[in-house]
């Protein structure tokens, strides 16, 4: 996989990481943003051309200040698929890229392939109220979205020790520009009544998620499925809420079956 | 100098074991531990506070607004600044603030703060903070990223309603309203003296100097700390060119008053410590939300929420570091005295905000600390300023004509018997 950079019509710039053949897939990560390894795009790129961009907030891309609000995150997301030149791409969007791409797919259900939707933040249930991410001590963080929070912890980190204050700086100022990005779709409450939109939908979903999921617990895979005529649903084991990164193998075996 | 009493009206009956037993004093904070039958006490014990400071010769009587707060009873402080409306008639009322970013729609702000400047004959101080991310984020679930716009267009839209002498259309990314027109307006022109209660971000800074606001650091970790920050305000001051007057800053500092040293952490410390060790106990993330503070004042100051040093400071706290420290101004008379003019000179500031009544500190205590001041330490500290003696334009100015609503009665006879022309 290698990393290029693409300009938006509206001004942002996003970097992308695109690497494989085959039936196009778009790929738009969590709150958290795409980690330094991320082994699971590689699996999949072995059939799909797959392309993850960094949302702008994140990494080196920039534009934040363009983006506000839910229209503008869902049709940023349409103005990379056109800056990148695709036509129906497939749509995957995990946790927060999975509210994304679910908007997206309502904004123009024509301009899809499939939509699978992996541990996807968007709904909400009385009965199930999802913890507060910005509300969380670091170490909390780990803890809500790994089945195993010391290997998660690592993982987020890319391995950096948090004990050096140096690290646990540089992580801090990257985290607080990440979040207070996605705080825009997702805080106080992460659901900007998508749920009124989904009768839009025409693509055939796949709903993927962890069963010990603490952050946003299998239940909201049952309400997608039932907002979403049709939807398939597939449960990983041993996995939490960063499920593509704790079981790769099986997570792209998933989704390669769901959009062969 | 202007000297106004502050009451920030904790609660106090905060178990001994609050820290181990909770998390955080704010947002989250049990709300079984609030007994409104003891409560209805709590609010007449401060406002009578507040009253007897206007007695005591202060200039002002101070509120304000938090949530959630087992440190702060006043989710409306209007409410209290209503009530003292009714039973003063001297001291300004100030009112620091209401966090216009957390009001749908800030028109509101603009009508109330009238009510309030016209029902006191114009004595209203009006504050508008930006709030704080416990507040306005966590308590009244504003996006931390879009706080600061939010408040700048809310800002925007009461100075207009105001300012305006005909109703306005007001098309704002947050709030659209075809009709604005303020009813009743303030008597105070152009405006009640604003004050900006602010922490370190170079954008307050020039927020308060784009429109002369008065700038306010209301910190509860004194003087020696406050003053890198202050410094930084003031050379911002001198690079926008603006003249030097020490009213353009207020500060916030508590103050404990006894006839010695030693009678002060006699009578003061549990006070001032149950204030620092429960009171302050906030749970830091919510302390900083993502995008609350700019990027350029994360990278300045990062992380000092975060670090287990910084929490480690609130938690085995001693009188003695809390006076060595400057925490707490606390002494006899000239103690008190000589620490203050320190401060005041310092920070060079025209304001300050006393803190008196601290954690769970009794009325007589509260009472007796303040009248040592009024009497002993207030009368020597009046003139540090001499070459601004008659600088007010920082300050309240009432209608001359105005009523002394607590010197009448229902029933009484009316002291007017006609409508002013």
């Amino acid at each position: 996989m290698k990393w290029q950079t693409v300009e938006t019509k509206k001004g942002t710039r996003c970097r992308v990481l695109e690497g494989g053949s085959g039936a196009p897939v778009v790929f738009l990560h969590g709150a958290g943003g795409l980690l330094a390894d991320n082994p699971f795009l590689d699996g999949l790129a072995q059939r799909h051309h797959v392309f993850a961009p960094e949302w702008p907030g994140y990494g080196e891309s920039t534009g934040d200040e363009l983006l506000e609000d839910m229209l503008d995150f869902a049709l940023h997301g349409w103005d990379l698929v056109d800056a990148l030149g695709l036509r129906q791409p497939h749509l995957m969007g995990h946790s927060m890229g999975g509210m994304i791409a679910a908007e997206m797919a309502c904004v123009a259900p024509r301009d899809l392939s499939r939509l699978v939707l992996v541990g996807a933040a968007g709904l909400w249930l009385d009965e199930h109220p999802i913890p507060d991410i910005f509300a969380m001590l670091p170490h909390e963080i780990a803890e809500a979205l790994f089945v195993d929070p010391a290997r998660g912890a690592a993982l987020l980190t890319g391995g950096a020790d948090l004990a050096d204050i140096e690290a646990l700086k540089d992580f801090y100022v990257i985290t607080q520009r990440r979040l207070a990005m996605a705080g825009k779709i997702l805080f106080p409450i992460p659901n900007r009544r998508l749920s009124k939109r989904l009768y839009r939908l025409r693509a055939e979903t796949l709903v993927v998620w962890g069963a010990a999921d603490r952050l946003i617990p299998p239940q909201y895979a049952a309400a997608w499925k039932a907002l979403i005529p049709g939807a398939r649903v597939v449960t990983l084991n041993g996995a939490g809420h960063m499920l593509p990164w704790e079981r790769p193998e099986a997570f792209v075996d998933a989704v390669t079956a769901f959009l062969a | 100098m202007k000297f106004t009493w502050f009451n920030l009206m904790p609660w106090p009956y905060l178990p001994d074991d609050f820290r181990e037993r909770h998390r955080s004093v704010w947002v989250d904070i049990p709300n079984t531990l609030y007994d409104p039958r003891k409560g209805h006490h709590v609010y007449h014990t401060y406002l009578d506070q507040l009253e007897y400071a206007e007695s005591l010769g202060f200039d002002g009587i101070g509120c304000n607004e938090h949530h959630q707060n087992g440190y702060g009873l006043m989710p409306s402080p209007n409410l209290i600044a209503a009530t003292l409306t009714r039973r003063t008639s001297r001291a300004a009322i100030c009112v620091i603030g209401n966090s216009i970013a957390g009001y749908n729609p800030p028109i509101r702000v603009a009508e109330e703060f009238a009510m309030l400047d016209v029902m006191s004959g114009g004595r209203l101080v009006a504050g508008f903070p930006v709030g704080t991310s416990m507040d306005t984020n966590f308590c009244y679930g504003q996006i931390p990223a879009l706080t600061r716009d939010k408040y700048r267009e809310a800002h925007d839209m009461i100075m207009k309603a105001w300012a305006s002498e005909e109703p306005f259309a007001f098309d704002g990314k947050y709030n659209q309203l075809r009709w604005v027109n303020c009813w009743p307006k303030p008597i105070q022109k152009p405006h009640p003296p604003i004050y900006i209660p602010g922490g370190g971000s170079i954008e307050t800074w020039d927020f308060c100097l784009d429109y002369d606001y008065n700038y306010s650091y209301l910190s509860f970790f004194g003087y020696l700390r406050g003053k890198s920050l202050l410094d930084g305000y003031w050379e911002r001051v001198a690079k926008r060119g603006k003249d030097e007057s020490p009213y353009r800053a207020a500060f916030a500092q508590i103050i404990c008053v006894a006839d010695t040293d030693a009678q002060a952490e006699e009578l003061y410390a549990e006070h001032c410590l149950y204030f620092f060790n429960r009171c302050l106990h906030v749970f830091p993330p919510f302390a900083d939300p993502p995008g609350y503070r700019t990027m350029a004042t994360v990278k300045y100051g990062a992380l000092s929420q975060l670090t287990r040093a910084r929490q480690k400071i609130l938690e085995n706290l001693t009188w003695k570091q809390l006076v060595d420290e400057r925490f707490v101004i606390a002494g006899s008379p000239e103690t008190v005295r000589q620490q203050l003019e320190e401060c005041i000179k310092g920070l060079h500031i025209g304001h300050l905000f006393c803190l008196f009544h601290n954690g769970n500190m009794p009325d007589w205590k509260t009472r007796h600390s303040s009248k040592l001041f009024a009497d002993k330490v207030m009368p020597r500290l009046r003139d540090l300023w001499p070459d601004y003696k008659h600088d007010e334009r920082w300050w309240i100015h009432p209608m001359d004509d105005r009523l002394r609503p607590e010197e009448r009665r229902p029933g009484a006879e009316k002291t007017q018997a006609e409508w002013p022309r």
